[in-house]
């Protein structure tokens, strides 16, 4: 009975019809995956080709497809906010469904989106990028995917099982602290980031040694593409910041389950310092999500525009410069602390220093476009809305970079508006723009231009209309977080909402739009679908797994376009030799499996059930320890064989 | 390699010297000087970090490999980033707080400092 009592009282989340739904939705998705499995016999095919692939683009996928399925989450999420806000005194959720709504979206949309969709374009792009057969790391590279998987679905349990975190996804101390936030709910956010760190950091290992050690012949670092070295520069910012994190975790998760005193109020803590610990490693992460969406930016416009990208160099540096800056500002988060006016003073001018290299990055993109021959496909629009809509998103950040300006704008939406500016508009759209620019070379058929098209223009034109009336609900006011809006705030609430319905018709649509293009696009022959500079292009369609038969020498920048008006390929035929490539591996996914049984313990405070899930982990990594299997060699006729197959089309 | 038998190794010569002048400097400053403590300390400190440099520049062959510019901008970037995180922190936080609970002198000193700020 006692049992039952726990369940039905602090183990499911009750009482929320809406929450009722979402648990029935999941068991019928889990049977409908489960079935359609075992129907057509898939297992087998799951667990080879995609449970324990180290290949960097299958991991790339995978990436993105998690990706898209936390932009819908993170998206539901946002309507349900955006529906409770619409009227005054509506009662569509409660202050405390309200709450852990909102710390959900943010958590999911910065750490379960935004990130792993740019990683996974890394993963499938930059190899190709740079004439490499995979990462310098293929095992560790799956290990983190699977440890952002499990710890993404850690994060997500939280809200059927033992209830969603509820402190915003800054999750400040003391509220996010033991006495004012007791129950498991904290610990799911937690955990869930610390469990999908160890992936994020990995990650940033991985690439630096990959871009470092693993270039072509000739391909010189200012011979980089540059998306490559916005990955580049990305990878050195997540080595450097993420320990932050990963320390600032697990201080408050002592503090909670051991009862430490770090951030509490009382034993000497000091509640601010979460915040700025979490600023210190959380400003660095804004870069870390905005760099590669530059990068796809700045790749995407080139080919457009039928032109080389203007100020190749100044680009590279500036990247170099606003990964400098990206780590004294932090303490434009908290101006409203009062640390006083040296300090605020300080933060203000390091914060507008950053308008400095990203106005010339700016100003590279539209020299580049000037006199280009530029061709209006999706990819090339969304890259056209971000500069614009970045820009206001850029220049309403220097007005709160004003420490005395930001007292008065400081958790009004006035930052709400001009966050999910830089955001939606820089990285969102880039990862929109990325993904219909790649995904030929990912899939084999364009993805199509008419649904592109419309989902486009829902989506930006829906993205303005629900954002930008924010800029004056902050002038007007009304505070961030905030449950029920004044009569006085309805005009621009509805029109936001609205501005919400297009955004998610728009998202509906690019979903659609990979259903049907599966179904009806062309299929490609050639390998080179919009007339590319970099390498990745170089490949045939579909790639096969190591990527190149022969690796590539490099003559100068644009290496494919170079090839291309010298009438080579990368292939030749009579230098082909027997490729290495490394074995796949069952161990990363079972130790994350491992990873989220410790986690699961730790969260419910079960110390028994998380030290066997911590032995587990342990076991895996001997096991790994003493895996001698170091690859398997490709055969000249087999790479004959695929190449000739791939290149009929060309011909 | 062989460059590098037939030389005299001009680098280690100098690192060599250069380390045992900062070290004897460091222990004179420590032992045998009348300089105030808190000079002692920062003097330590700074022949300190200048040796670390000596150590990785003349010893380590932290600039020699192929990605000799990567490693050291690496490793300078860290050192910039461990400075910023610790006295970063301290700076911001230090303001308003006080480890005296008791009204003593300090906290009173406190008061005062923030009176000031609002003025």
């Amino acid at each position: 009975m006692e049992f039952i009592d726990f369940l039905l009282e602090d183990f499911f989340v009750t009482g929320q019809p809406l929450i009722y739904g979402a648990m029935v939705s999941i068991v019928l998705v889990s049977i409908a995956i489960v079935f359609v499995l075992s129907y057509f016999k898939k297992w087998g095919w799951l667990w080879r080709e995609w449970l324990t692939t180290v290949d960097h683009k299958k991991i790339g996928i995978m990436y993105i497809i998690a990706a898209l399925a936390m932009l819908f989450r993170g998206g539901v999420d946002a309507l349900l906010m955006r529906t409770q806000l619409t009227l005054p005194g509506m009662e569509f959720l409660d202050s405390q469904h309200y709450n852990e709504i909102f710390t959900t979206h943010g958590t999911i949309m910065i750490i379960f989106m935004a990130m792993p969709f740019l990683i996974g374009l890394m993963n499938y792009i930059v190899p190709l990028q740079i004439g490499a057969r995979d990462v310098a790391f293929p095992f560790l590279n799956a290990l983190s995917f699977w440890s952002f998987a499990f710890g993404a679905m850690i994060f997500n349990l939280s809200f059927v099982i033992g209830g969603s975190p509820d402190a915003g996804w800054t999750s400040y101390t003391p509220m996010a602290g033991a006495t004012l936030n007791p129950g498991p709910a904290q610990n799911y956010y937690l955990i869930g980031l610390q469990v999908s760190g160890i992936g994020t950091l990995a990650t940033g290992i991985n690439f630096i040694v990959t871009i470092l050690k693993m270039r072509a012949p000739g391909m010189k670092m200012m011979r980089l593409p540059i998306f490559t070295w916005s990955t580049f520069i990305t990878s050195i910012i997540i080595v450097f910041a993420f320990p932050i994190l990963t320390v600032a975790l697990a201080l408050m998760t002592i503090d909670r389950i051991f009862g430490s005193h770090f951030f509490t109020l009382t034993g000497e803590g000091m509640p601010m310092m979460w915040a700025n610990l979490f600023w210190l490693w959380g400003h660095p992460e804004v870069y870390i999500v905005i760099l590669p969406a530059f990068g796809i930016f700045s790749e995407i416009i080139s080919t457009f525009a039928r032109k080389q990208l203007f100020g190749y160099k100044a680009m590279v540096y500036s990247m170099v410069v606003i990964a400098g800056l990206s780590f004294v500002v932090w303490v434009h988060h908290f101006f409203t602390m009062g640390a006083g006016g040296a300090v605020n003073s300080f933060f203000s001018i390091t914060t507008m220093l950053i308008a400095v290299p990203t106005g010339v990055k700016i100003f590279n993109w539209l020299g580049t476009m000037y006199k280009g021959r530029i061709r209006f496909d999706t990819p090339m629009l969304w890259s056209l809305a971000f500069i614009p809509c970045f820009v206001i998103g850029g220049v309403t950040g220097v007005m709160l970079a004003m420490a005395a300006a930001d007292y008065q704008y400081h958790n009004t939406y006035f930052l709400v508006a001009h966050f999910h500016y830089v955001l939606i508009a820089g990285t969102v759209f880039g990862c929109f723009a990325g993904l219909t620019y790649w995904y030929p070379k990912m899939f084999g058929h364009k993805m199509n231009e008419k649904l592109g098209k419309i989902s486009f223009w829902f989506f930006v034109i829906g993205f303005n209309v629900c954002f930008f009336p924010m800029y004056f609900l902050g002038f007007a006011g009304m505070p961030r977080r905030t449950y029920t809006i004044e009569p006085e705030w309805m005009a621009l609430n509805v029109t936001a909402s609205i501005g919400a319905i297009l955004m998610a018709i728009g998202f509906a649509v690019f979903v659609y739009n990979i259903y049907y293009s599966f179904r009806y696009s062309q299929r490609e022959t050639h390998g080179d679908t919009w007339d590319g500079r970099a390498l990745e292009w170089a490949t045939t369609t579909p790639v096969p797994f190591y990527n190149f038969a022969t690796v590539p020498k490099i003559e100068g920048p644009e290496a494919y376009w170079r090839m291309k008006e010298n009438g080579r390929t990368t292939y030749e035929k009579e230098k082909v030799e027997p490729i290495h490539m490394p074995s796949d591996s069952g161990v990363p996914f079972v130790m994350m499996a491992f990873m989220f049984i410790a986690s699961f313990g730790l969260i419910w405070e079960w110390i028994g059930i998380a030290i066997a899930g911590l032995i587990g982990v342990l076991a895996c990594m001997v096991i790994r320890s003493f895996d001698y299997d170091d690859g398997f060699y490709v055969s000249v006729e087999e790479i004959k064989q695929t190449e000739k197959k791939a290149r009929e089309g060309e011909q | 390699m062989s460059e590098l038998t037939k030389r005299i190794p001009k680098q280690h010569v100098v690192g060599f010297v250069g380390s045992i002048i900062l070290t004897v400097a460091a222990a004179w400053a420590a032992v045998g000087s009348d300089l105030p403590t808190p000079w002692i300390i920062t003097s330590i400190m700074v022949l300190a970090v200048i040796q670390a440099f000596i150590q990785l520049f003349m010893f380590m062959h932290m600039t020699e490999t192929e990605s000799g510019g990567i490693q050291a901008g690496n490793m300078l970037y860290g050192f910039f980033v461990a400075v910023v995180i610790v006295a970063g922190s301290i700076w911001t936080m230090s303001f308003g707080y006080t480890h005296d609970h008791g009204g003593g002198s300090d906290n009173d000193n406190e008061t005062e400092e923030h009176e000031h700020m609002d003025h």
